[in-house]
């Protein structure tokens, strides 16, 4: 059963709330540590992370390269703006499909919640046109047959 | 910008708060330009083009009876949307789903050093 919700808040937000059953710092870490980043940021089956650069340090530079299985990829940067070490990374980033999308402010909150954790990742774009074009470009690039067969997988587990 | 895209346009229509509430309006069924303008405090040529905006993304229809154009919702009008929602929504929960994978022996390792 998943324990996520995406939702689009306001003009200009996309909210994901997700919980893990480990602890803050954990979640943290796993968000942070270049080693441990493309063990499972990688989307739909098929795609991997060949390239993960994050310093974990604040005015620091991310770089993710993803490869997806019939060798089409994309990549993004960005930069580290506010670490609270268990708590809060607010970082921006953007997209190269292969034009850079406009700059997208994440906030990523992690609370304890029971033995767990309950993640809320808040994506601010600058306005409600640059929303738009996100979601859209997100479609245009036709990743959805991958995530289509991801998706009917999945329900074939649950079901 | 991506011009002439179906979900384009609908995100376009959407992201605005009048046209939300015209939607939300016709959701309890059918009403005239007239009749939507009445909640509002904007005069009907602006309700005209907000209506225009809904039109043409598909996410509303208009339909002549005698007298009367009524506005009502579009059957399918926000697939598009819903479509590209639910694969965003599938590809960020692979992810977690992986991650819970990546946490659960980290955990319990962790719990065996505790004294």
């Amino acid at each position: 059963m998943s324990h996520m919700t995406l939702t689009t808040e306001g003009d200009c937000e996309v909210v994901v709330r997700r919980r893990f059953a480990a602890s803050p710092q954990e979640v943290y870490d796993a968000h942070l540590d270049p080693e441990l980043i493309p063990q499972w940021m990688t989307g739909p089956d098929g795609w991997t992370m060949p390239v993960c650069r994050n310093d974990g340090r604040v005015g620091g530079q991310l770089r993710y390269e993803w490869a997806g299985p019939e060798g089409q990829g994309f990549h993004l940067t960005g930069e580290l703006l506010v670490l609270e070490p268990g708590r809060r990374i607010v970082h921006v980033e953007r997209m190269f499909l292969p034009d850079p999308t406009p700059d997208n402010r994440v906030e990523t909150i992690f609370v304890p919640d029971g033995e767990g954790t309950l993640m809320t990742m808040r994506m601010t774009l600058p306005d409600p046109e640059t929303r738009r074009a996100m979601l859209a470009s997100g479609m245009e690039h036709g990743m959805e047959a991958g995530y289509v067969r991801l998706e009917d997988r999945l329900a074939g587990r649950r079901g | 910008m991506i011009a002439g895209q179906p979900l384009d346009a609908t995100l376009q229509a959407l992201a605005d708060p009048t046209r939300r509430a015209i939607l939300a309006r016709l959701a309890e069924g059918e009403a005239t330009v007239g009749e939507l303008a009445r909640p509002f405090s904007i005069s009907q040529p602006a309700i005209s083009r907000h209506v225009k905006v809904l039109l043409e993304a598909g996410l509303i229809s208009q339909s002549v009876d005698g007298a009367r154009r009524p506005c009502r919702l579009a059957r399918g009008g926000l697939d598009d949307l819903d479509a590209y929602l639910s694969t965003l929504r599938a590809a960020l929960d692979a992810s977690y789903q992986r991650l819970d994978r990546l946490l659960a022996p980290r955990t319990q390792k962790k719990g065996r050093e505790q004294p």
